[in-house]
């Protein structure tokens, strides 16, 4: 069978001005969870946008290959693209407070999915979502589905915006930070939910964190971006134990491991913050902040294979 | 929702309240009525037998209370000039007064609703531009002077309409273009304005993750939102028209409320003047409680908790 989501050399601009995303790669396999890990601003969200055809009016989208289910994306119309979205491939996001419409209630909202991609009836529409919303772990899904999204918490919310994605039973989705807005106990809840069903559903699941404790807990795969390119990706395992990117090192550094960190070793940060990269840009966007970097981090750099299905871009040698 | 109903109502009916003390107050700080309606060449002797018959000799306040409690059933006593009942004369010409603020309202609505919509999706382009433009023009327009224009071209030109009276619906074409000309500016770039901002916002990203048809989009999930200003302007000015319409009853020769208000006020004659600033004052807070309501039903979150 083939992969489920392959982004090949993705680039993404913004009016000619910032190169948000610069010659990404990265392929999410069926029943597969692949995190997209980096810090703000590293091009994850654009990523994930660009995949769905849903970036803002004036960003400009260019790939070598951009597939879903062996079927091109990049030649796909506008309505094309829609028969898919909600369908197909489904998508949550960040800000669970604002994502649903607060005119219509949460059943309105749910069916019309179902309604829209399979023609089904209401009544057919209103039994599933019922179904989905108590597979959530929502109680009371009745209640819920004749309320509007002020009367739920942001928890709930997000709940409901799960449930949703899932009407049409999609074959990929696509997490936006999904818990970063929660609180703490409710973003652990929403994780588990998110992995059960991914295991349950056989879901492919491209998850956007920077968080990596939920990537050591529910990845598969792990990609690595900064400013805007791939810069490294492995299996879990492999990442965290041979992490060859000196991006990749700093970021693990950030993070308490058990067994791994001494009691009185400080916790390490990668000093300073992304750049914002303009179109043309030459070199390791990294460098600036990089303890390896030497003269020639602004040349060409090269892409080595470290084992198997790893990869990292780098000067340094594999 | 109940809670909320009652609250509107309350309010509505204190505005209705203050608005009729101030009609009271303010046609007695005019001038002496009893020296007006007794005319120019009245004696003091004729003036104070005026002032005995229409009860002006009585205190202020009795005269107040006496008013508001006939105001209350219907009322308004009768008209110095037309010797007839205000009441009567007031339902006689508010059905011209209606149906003309309605059609400019019904009007402005058909042009300006999908203007609005046309320049948000079209945001920044030529055609928005060319919205924005109309929009200002006919912001800065007078309205007698459109009607002018109007009665020019398509009255005396043309011949397609009539220029004055109210015999037929077709009187009401070209005064109710008029009036709707100054709501279009204001309703059609509220439009924009809220679609413009409801379309940038995170749940029409959803709509869109969803794959919902544009129609669905724009239609469903935007508009719902972006209408709610527009609902409750577009009851202002509504509002506006029927108390407004002065200028357009005139320039149009149409017999309404407007046309009636600027008689008496030329005439002294108070309890008609008092009476269509009541009437005109009822119903403007009516429909902005209206409009209120509307955006409850939008507005889920409006009803409270």
């Amino acid at each position: 069978m083939s992969t489920l989501l392959e982004v090949d050399r993705l680039e993404v601009s913004f009016g000619g001005r910032t190169a948000a995303v610069r010659g990404a790669s990265l392929a999410v396999e069926r029943g597969e969870t692949h995190c997209l890990v980096g810090e703000s601003g590293c091009g994850k969200s654009v990523t994930a946008l660009a995949v769905m055809n849903l970036l803002a009016r004036g960003a400009r989208r260019q790939a070598e290959r951009l597939a879903f289910e062996g079927q091109d994306l990049l030649g796909l119309s506008d309505s094309g693209m829609a028969r898919l979205r909600g369908n197909r491939m489904a998508m949550i996001f960040q800000e669970p407070m604002t994502s649903l419409n607060p005119a219509y209630t949460v059943g309105s909202q749910m069916t019309e999915v179902l309604r829209r991609h399979r023609g089904a009836s209401q009544r057919i529409a209103t039994d599933r979502a019922a179904d989905l919303l108590a597979r959530v772990g929502i109680t009371a899904p009745g209640l819920r589905l004749g309320q509007f999204p002020h009367q739920l918490s942001g928890g709930l919310r997000q709940r409901v915006m799960i449930a949703m994605a899932l009407m049409c039973e999609p074959r990929l989705l696509i997490a936006d930070e999904p818990t970063t807005a929660l609180d703490v106990t409710v973003q652990a809840q929403i994780l588990r939910l998110l992995a059960q069903l991914q295991r349950d559903l056989g879901l492919g699941m491209l998850l956007i964190t920077h968080d990596l404790g939920i990537v050591a807990r529910v990845a598969h795969r792990v990609s690595v971006m900064y400013a805007g390119e791939v810069v490294e990706s492995a299996a879990t395992a492999e990442l965290f134990a041979r992490p060859r990117h000196p991006y990749t090192q700093g970021l693990l550094r950030c993070v308490p491991v058990p067994g791994r960190i001494r009691r009185d070793e400080p916790l390490g940060s990668i000093p300073g913050t992304v750049p914002r990269v303009m179109p043309g840009f030459e070199g390791c966007a990294f460098r600036e902040r990089c303890d390896f970097a030497d003269e020639t981090c602004s040349g060409t750099i090269p892409r080595h294979a470290a084992g198997p299905a790893h990869e990292f871009l780098c000067r340094l040698p594999a | 929702m109940l809670q909320f109903l009652l609250r509107r109502l309350t309010v509505a009916v204190l505005v209705a309240v203050t608005v009729m003390t101030l009609a009271f107050v303010l046609t007695r700080l005019s001038g002496d009525l009893a020296i007006s309606i007794a005319g120019p060449n009245a004696t003091q002797a004729d003036v104070e037998v005026v002032r005995k018959a229409y009860g002006l000799d009585r205190p202020m306040v009795t005269q107040f209370l006496d008013w508001v409690g006939r105001a209350l059933t219907g009322d308004f006593g009768d008209s110095y000039f037309f010797k007839a009942p205000v009441s009567s004369l007031i339902a006689e010409r508010m059905p011209v007064t209606l149906t003309l603020g309605l059609t400019g309202l019904v009007i402005a609505l058909v042009v300006s609703l999908p203007l609005g919509i046309l320049a948000a999706v079209r945001e920044n382009t030529a055609l928005d531009r060319v919205v924005q433009l109309v929009a200002l023009i006919g912001q800065a327009m007078p309205s007698f002077w459109l009607g002018l224009l109007l009665m020019i071209t398509f009255g005396l030109q043309l011949g397609w309409l009539p220029i004055s009276g109210t015999g037929s619906w077709q009187n009401y074409v070209m005064p109710g273009i008029v009036l709707a000309f100054s709501a279009i500016p204001a309703l059609t770039r509220l439009t924009r304005a809220g679609m413009i901002q409801s379309m940038g916002s995170d749940y029409i990203r959803t709509a869109r993750a969803k794959g919902l048809s544009r129609a669905s989009i724009l239609l469903k999930h935007a508009l719902r939102n972006a209408a709610i200003p527009v609902v409750a302007i577009a009851a202002v000015q509504l509002g506006f028209m029927l108390g407004g319409s002065i200028v357009i009853e005139q320039v149009f020769a149409l017999h309404g409320v407007g046309f009636l208000a600027w008689e008496s006020i030329g005439k002294n004659d108070f309890p008609v003047v008092q009476a269509v600033v009541l009437v005109l004052a009822v119903i403007y807070v009516a429909l902005t409680t209206l409009a209120d309501l509307m955006n409850a039903v939008l507005d889920p979150r409006l009803r409270g908790p």
